[in-house]
């Protein structure tokens, strides 16, 4: 039996003016975790507004499953206060904070039928039956899972499974889903699949604020109002994807938010004009980038995403620089270059490639426009 | 491929030695378990001078000690295993999910029961709950009483609490091993959703450890069934079991026909609960 994608359009169309109203704001007031002297989670302000997504990125152990956990209720904060809406949750128990969350393995009661795995929570909350019927029906519908309400859990796929957690997480109306790394456990294509399927779900269901933990870039990107990036218990930065993305405030998220090219170059001239230009030089180039608050003299980085390097200048490719062609990986859609640029390797990932590349060790020109670069400060630690 | 299948069989093939294996266990099993066990089935029909004499056999399956024997051993085997599965749920449960300091240690040492000989708890519980034990002269002493106040341990109820002590760790060791083996993320979950601590376990918990319950319960039924040292040392009035009748038959009447009667009927009653703790177990993948 073939899984139908996510349907919010039809049958959620009420729900998500119902949902609309629950969504709520989630806010971290100087928040740590500590297990002993150990400290997971240095103190955290932070905040998702009502109907954001927020993605918590991070390397393991970098304390991004603890603020979830923190929000769920299963770890007590050392210190500072979580609220959610107007309710300080801190000393609430979980079952009292109006929540839904989905993990890494479902974790769907498999002596339950779906079904009854849905209604769960709606049946701990003490809902009556005919609204219990209604909402499973409906939070069915909205996962494409209408045509297995009978079946078990272990009668399902691992992607069908997650659509059932998501069900049963959104039948309760929650005031915010967190979803802790909630497609790890699937395979790429239907990860992929899943990832369009939350954006496409949050499109029908605006209201709900969603707290996504995951180590994933792509779901960061795809799904994410904002993303906030976790490294050693800290928030190492945080705020709106694409501007995390396109100015990276650290070499560590620019490194762990796609890939870049980081290019060690000295500031010539400040930001200036209105697009917040300032000019670096890279040996004898002279290159323009989105800059900050950089001062002639100091020493920076220059990020360039590697799609964004293109083997040809134009009017907007201004931005010129030299390197001696190293490698060349054809994989299919894509054909990533490595180049050395004064002993930095630089990766260039073209869709297209010239009629004929430049032999391996030839020296080899690359362009790119000023404002798809910016000038990053480098990492203290790297 | 082909030569090989023409080859013929070596002589080590023909004769199969494995087959023979079964000799040593069979031999064993025989002398040490079934020859015995055949003897008591065939004294059960035979009276003293060797005759067929299954009037016998009907007799004491009417007669009234036999009747309040089986009673007995029905009630305190099915009051014990009840005890012992309520002591053993929740012990479990605050084992295994109450996060505590020394649980480990708690556990390993409610585990050494299983290593004592069972008389021995019966002894330790007339030391605190017998006539003169340290309950009844603390209370008598406090209260200026002429009586000792505390007087169950020698009756039916003693010998359920002394099997319940002694048996309960045979229910927790295999709830312990199933709650191990609960999804934390599951009762995560629940929790999330809105479920207090009770439904989880009720919902979540218990229906994960329902083969676990029945394993360790039957269990417990068949080695309650069959308790001999508990019931003989507390001594009770009036409290006789069926393993208990077959030796005050056999040792101390020496009517030896009558106790292999009993002893049959009380195998056929363990062979019976072990059956059912077979099929309940095969059903449930234990």
């Amino acid at each position: 039996m073939s899984v139908p994608a996510f349907t919010g359009s039809n049958v959620m169309d009420v729900d998500a003016a119902k949902i609309r109203g629950a969504g709520s704001n989630v806010h971290f007031d100087k928040v740590s975790v500590a297990y002993g002297a150990h400290v997971v989670l240095h103190p955290l302000t932070l905040d998702i507004a009502p109907g954001e997504i927020l993605a918590m990125i991070g390397p393991s152990g970098s304390g991004k499953t603890t603020a979830l956990r923190a929000v769920a209720g299963f770890v007590r904060p050392a210190s500072g206060r979580i609220r959610i809406g107007a309710t300080d949750v801190t000393d609430l128990p979980p079952y009292e904070r109006g929540l839904g969350m989905v993990v890494q393995n479902y974790a769907l009661f498999p002596h339950m039928r779906v079904e009854d795995n849905v209604a769960f929570g709606l049946r701990a909350q003490g809902a009556d039956k005919a609204l219990i019927g209604e909402r499973v029906k409906d939070s069915l519908a909205t996962v494409g899972m209408s045509g297995f309400s009978k079946r078990y859990p272990r009668e399902l796929s691992g992607g069908q499974q997650q659509r059932v957690a998501i069900a049963r997480a959104l039948a309760v109306r929650p005031r915010v889903l967190l979803l802790d790394e909630p497609l790890s456990a699937l395979d790429a294509q239907i990860r992929r699949n899943m990832v369009e399927e939350i954006a496409k779900l949050h499109r029908d269901l605006p209201g709900l604020t969603i707290l996504y933990v995951t180590h994933d870039q792509t779901e960061a990107l795809t799904l994410a109002d904002k993303i906030a990036i976790m490294r050693d218990g800290r928030v190492s930065s945080h705020g709106p994807t694409t501007e995390l993305y396109r100015r990276p405030p650290n070499r560590f998220t620019a490194e762990f938010l796609g890939r870049a090219n980081l290019l060690p170059v000295t500031v010539a001239e400040g930001a200036a004009g209105p697009k917040g230009l300032a000019k670096a030089k890279l040996g004898d180039a002279v290159l323009a980038g989105a800059g900050r608050s950089e001062k002639p003299g100091d020493r920076t980085l220059l990020c360039i995403r590697p799609q964004h390097l293109s083997l040809t200048g134009d009017e907007e490719h201004t931005n010129r620089i030299v390197g001696t062609l190293k490698e060349v990986h054809w994989q299919g859609e894509l054909t990533h270059l490595v180049l050395d640029v004064d002993g930095t390797p630089v990766r260039v990932s073209a869709t297209r490639l010239p009629v004929s590349l430049p032999e391996r060790g030839s020296a080899m020109p690359l362009f790119f426009t000023p404002g798809d670069t910016s000038l990053v400060p480098e990492d203290v630690r790297g | 491929m082909a030569d090989a299948a023409v080859l013929p069989a070596t002589p080590a093939a023909r004769r199969a030695p494995g087959r023979f294996w079964i000799v040593p266990p069979a031999a064993l099993l025989a002398l040490l378990f079934f020859y015995p066990l055949a003897l008591i089935v065939q004294q059960a029909f035979l009276d003293d001078s060797g005759m067929a004499n299954v009037a016998e056999f009907v007799r004491v399956l009417h007669a009234r000690f036999f009747l309040n024997a089986l009673i007995n051993t029905i009630t305190i085997s099915v009051a014990a295993t009840a005890g012992c599965l309520i002591v053993g749920l929740v012990l479990g449960l605050i084992l295994a999910f109450v996060p505590f300091p020394g649980s480990g240690v708690i556990a390993r040492l409610i585990d050494t029961f299983i290593a004592l000989p069972t008389f021995l708890v019966t002894l330790a519980f007339t030391f605190i709950y017998g006539s003169a034990g340290m309950l009844n002269a603390g209370l008598m002493e406090v209260f200026s009483l002429q009586a000792p106040p505390v007087d169950f341990l020698y009756s039916t109820w003693g010998v359920v609490l002394a099997e319940v002590t002694v048996y309960s760790p045979f229910v927790l060791r295999p709830l312990l091993a199933a709650f191990s083996l609960v999804d934390r993320g599951q009762i995560e979950a629940a929790s999330v959703l809105g479920a207090r601590p009770f439904r989880i376990v009720r919902q979540v918990i218990l229906p994960a450890a329902v083969p676990a319950l029945i394993a360790g319960g039957s269990l417990c039924l068949l080695l309650t069934v069959n308790e001999f040292g508990i019931v003989l040392f507390i001594g009770a009035k009036g409290v006789i079991t069926l393993p208990l009748l077959i030796y005050s038959k056999a040792i101390q009447e020496s009517a030896y026909q009558v106790a292999c009667i009993i002893a049959v009927i009380n195998i056929a009653l363990s062979l019976g609960l072990f059956g059912l703790y077979r099929f309940a177990a095969g059903r449930l993948g234990v």
